[in-house]
């Protein structure tokens, strides 16, 4: 493939690859997401392949490996186009009658979803409850893209926000268009994207870099890598849309180094963009250079901080640095380095796409356009979810979650991983918005949303994540080091039923001196979880302390 | 051990202090452990003190610094696994091997260990077996699961 010259050359591509496309052909997608590969979904893809193969079936039938399509709990998954047929736990002994069927133009009828209450059947995608309350603006294409095909996401309008930005505006336009989409950071804060960019498009260096945050080091987010490893090439086209507006010669993608299938679809998504002249020099003709490293973290959640982020990216190891040194002035190599989170990338190309005002449109009024939620813990459909900001949790829970699992109660949602917090079943009501969240003391984070039945030990689910961050700090700051693991012991006797009368309010006060004089986020919220479990569910916690164990049942 | 691929992993790097991480990550990567010898020359090659070396060695948990026995047995912890019932396949685990997370036992059949979130807590909880995943694991499944592995 030579490379690309011109927006004209990319478009007549995409033309050619359409009209080599028969949107009547059917197409058999198998998921290969993380938790479907778990579940041993190569069998069945292999299993397609082997059967098409056999009945010499190539040009009557597609056979497509995706990244993850969302209903994770179900899988294998199986969609068959036209239609968005939705096969679940599929088995490679169901290949042949799958196959059958389609050429049939027929429907495998006991592979679709049932209802489990009334045994009603849901055949196509939009029929699902699970993802028929969603709207999937970022993660509805995973379905539709091999992603180690760039030409799959050509056929899906790819780069072509690249296009429009490169050909018909300036980088001063891109940015505005970001900041009137007010699109905020996905990755915990929730902070403006826009500004971020500007301060770092007016920093007087005239090095600056770009980089993806695809650390998810959050325990129970998973959706970030499903974005990452099932459509590379859109976070892609976010990041060189925003390092033209920004100025920025160079891009760094930091990601997991666990994840063989990640590493393998986010290298060839760099190469074949290099290799198709959307990244390089003279990107499109349009006198703008741009290239992006791939980087990997060394397995710590402090790696995933912005300015520990960049330390690693730089080849040191990663400390945050106080916060007063902003990075986005001076970052890697102390130059100016803007940093967003997976998701906030992905959402760029369809703002320049389709502009600000249809973005601001979707959300609520703070929090604008969708948010990928990945929904688990005791929940009856665990899976990637996305819904538009604002959206009720009791929509999130029951409507595409299904309720809890095991016909027991709901009794607390919590958000935010172990930075974050609990709040009561009673909130169910509740809007997912980034201020609201946090002023109920559980602010969504990345988007971990886990569930908790009736039998959660609240005061042991405060001790696990104490436990994990304990071991996750990275030592600098006295508060952080010294101040967890007393919290830490105090809680391990509670959950033990050695508490003492005092232990709570020494709980309270350790939590808040940890938070005062530590450096980063992590040592700052770290008691966050405990106060939403004062603030929520004391009663339990005074419990311990007067009535011994409480080891439930 | 495959030398050679640890040989070219450190030329990729030599005379780039800069890299000592990546270096590292990508020889434990490849051969599961780092060897005192290997340090050694990523030093040399990289040009920077072995002191150095060791404290990241040490210091980060995907590094190991003592051979891995012939299967790695991984327990997922993150918070939905650990909601999900991996503190019992845990001990389990730990009862059928003999072992502690972090310990490889005398015949080197086993190394056991643990780490949060894998990113597939739909289909948790894990327990992971040189790379293959079994999702949705009960400590009587996990007894099956460990027997398959000589
Ligand atoms: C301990 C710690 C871990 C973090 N881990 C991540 C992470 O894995 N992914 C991420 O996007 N942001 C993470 N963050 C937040 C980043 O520091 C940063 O705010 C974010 O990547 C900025 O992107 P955004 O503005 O697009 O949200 C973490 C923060 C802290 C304090
Ligand atoms: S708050 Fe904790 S994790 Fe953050 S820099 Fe200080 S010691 Fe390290
Ligand atoms: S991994 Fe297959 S649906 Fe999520
Ligand atoms: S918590 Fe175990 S895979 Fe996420």
């Amino acid at each position: 493939m030579p490379r690309l010259q011109s927006a004209a050359e990319l478009e007549k591509l995409r033309a050619d690859i359409l009209a080599s496309r028969d949107p009547a052909k059917p197409c058999i997608a198998v998921c290969a997401g993380a938790a479907c590969d778990g579940l041993d979904s190569a069998a069945v893809a292999a299993a397609f392949l082997a059967e098409a193969d056999k009945q010499k079936l190539g040009g009557k039938l597609e056979v497509r490996t995706t990244g993850c399509h969302g209903y994770c709990e179900k899988g294998p998954n199986v969609v068959v186009t036209p239609g968005e047929i939705c096969y679940f736990e599929v088995q490679p002994k169901d290949v042949p009658e799958i196959i059958a069927a389609t050429l049939k133009g027929e429907v495998v009828e006991r592979l679709v979803y049932h209802d489990p209450g009334t045994g009603a059947k849901a055949v196509h995608m939009n029929e699902v409850p699970f993802y028929k309350h969603q709207t999937r603006l970022l993660i509805g294409d995973n379905p539709k893209i091999d992603p180690m095909r760039i030409d799959d996401y050509l056929a899906v309008g790819g780069y072509a926000a690249l296009v429009k930005a490169l050909s018909t505006m300036t980088p001063d336009q891109v940015l505005d268009e970001v900041k009137k989409a007010n699109l905020r950071g996905r990755g915990g804060g929730g902070f403006p994207a826009g500004s971020k960019w500007e301060t770092t498009k007016n920093a007087p260096e005239k090095t600056k870099y770009v980089i993806v945050n695809g650390h998810e080091g959050e325990s129970a987010a998973f959706m970030d890598r499903a974005m990452l490893t099932g459509n590379p090439h859109k976070i892609l086209e976010g990041l060189i849309i925003g390092a033209y507006a920004i100025g920025a010669q160079k891009g760094f993608m930091y990601t997991r180094h666990d994840m063989p299938l990640l590493e393998k679809h986010v290298r060839n998504a760099l190469a074949q963009a290099a290799e198709y002249g959307l990244l390089g020099k003279n990107i499109l003709g349009s006198g703008f250079d741009f290239e992006c490293e791939l980087h990997f973290d060394v397995g710590i959640f402090v790696s995933g901080e912005s300015s520990a982020l960049m330390r690693s990216i730089e080849g040191n190891p990663p400390e945050p640095r106080p916060k007063y040194i902003r990075t986005s002035v001076s970052g890697i190599w102390d130059k100016p380095s803007n940093l967003n989170n997976v998701e906030t990338w992905a959402n760029v190309p369809q703002i320049i796409s389709k502009g600000a005002d249809w973005f601001t449109s979707i959300g609520s009024e703070k929090s604008k356009g969708t948010k990928l939620i990945s929904l688990s813990g005791h929940v009856v459909n665990s899976g990637v979810v996305e819904v538009p900001m604002g959206t009720p949790l009791r929509t999130l829970v029951f409507d595409i979650g299904g309720g809890v699992r095991d016909g027991k109660t709901l009794k607390a949602i919590h958000f935010g991983g172990a930075m974050g917090g609990s709040i009561p079943a009673d909130l169910i009501d509740a809007p997912l918005d980034f201020d609201g969240m946090s002023k109920l003391g559980a602010p969504i984070g990345a988007g971990g949303l886990l569930l908790m039945d009736e039998d959660t030990d609240m005061v042991e689910v405060a001790r696990y994540l104490m436990d994990f961050l304990t071991k996750e700090s990275c030592g600098k700051c006295v508060p952080c080091r010294e101040g967890m693991p007393q919290m830490l012991h105090i809680l391990t006797n509670l959950t033990e039923g050695k508490g003492k009368p005092d232990d709570l309010e020494r709980l309270e006060d350790l939590a808040e001196v940890t938070g005062l004089g530590s450096l980063c986020a992590l040592g700052k919220t770290s008691a966050d979880p405990l106060k939403s479990m004062f603030r929520y569910f004391k009663p339990e916690y005074e419990s311990r302390i007067t009535g011994g164990s409480g080891d439930k049942k | 051990m495959c030398d050679k691929n640890i040989d070219s992993i450190i030329e990729k790097y030599r005379g780039q202090p800069g890299s000592l991480i990546h270096a590292l990550v990508e020889i434990q990567h490849e051969n599961h452990w780092l060897p005192r010898e290997v340090m050694h020359r990523v030093a040399d090659a990289l040009q920077v003190p072995f002191a150095q070396v060791m404290q990241i060695a040490s210091f980060y948990k995907t590094f190991s610094l003592t051979p891995k026995g012939r299967h790695e047995v991984h327990v997922c912890t993150g918070m939905t696994c650990h909601l999900r019932g991996a503190p019992k396949l845990l001990e389990k685990v730990e009862e059928l091997t003999g072992l502690k997370p972090g310990e490889t036992d005398a015949e080197s059949r086993f190394t056991l260990d643990t780490g949060a979130c894998l990113g597939s807590c739909s289909i948790g909880p894990e327990l992971i077996v040189d790379g293959k995943h079994y999702g949705r694991m009960t400590p009587d499944k996990a007894e099956d699961v460990l027997k398959s592995y000589e």
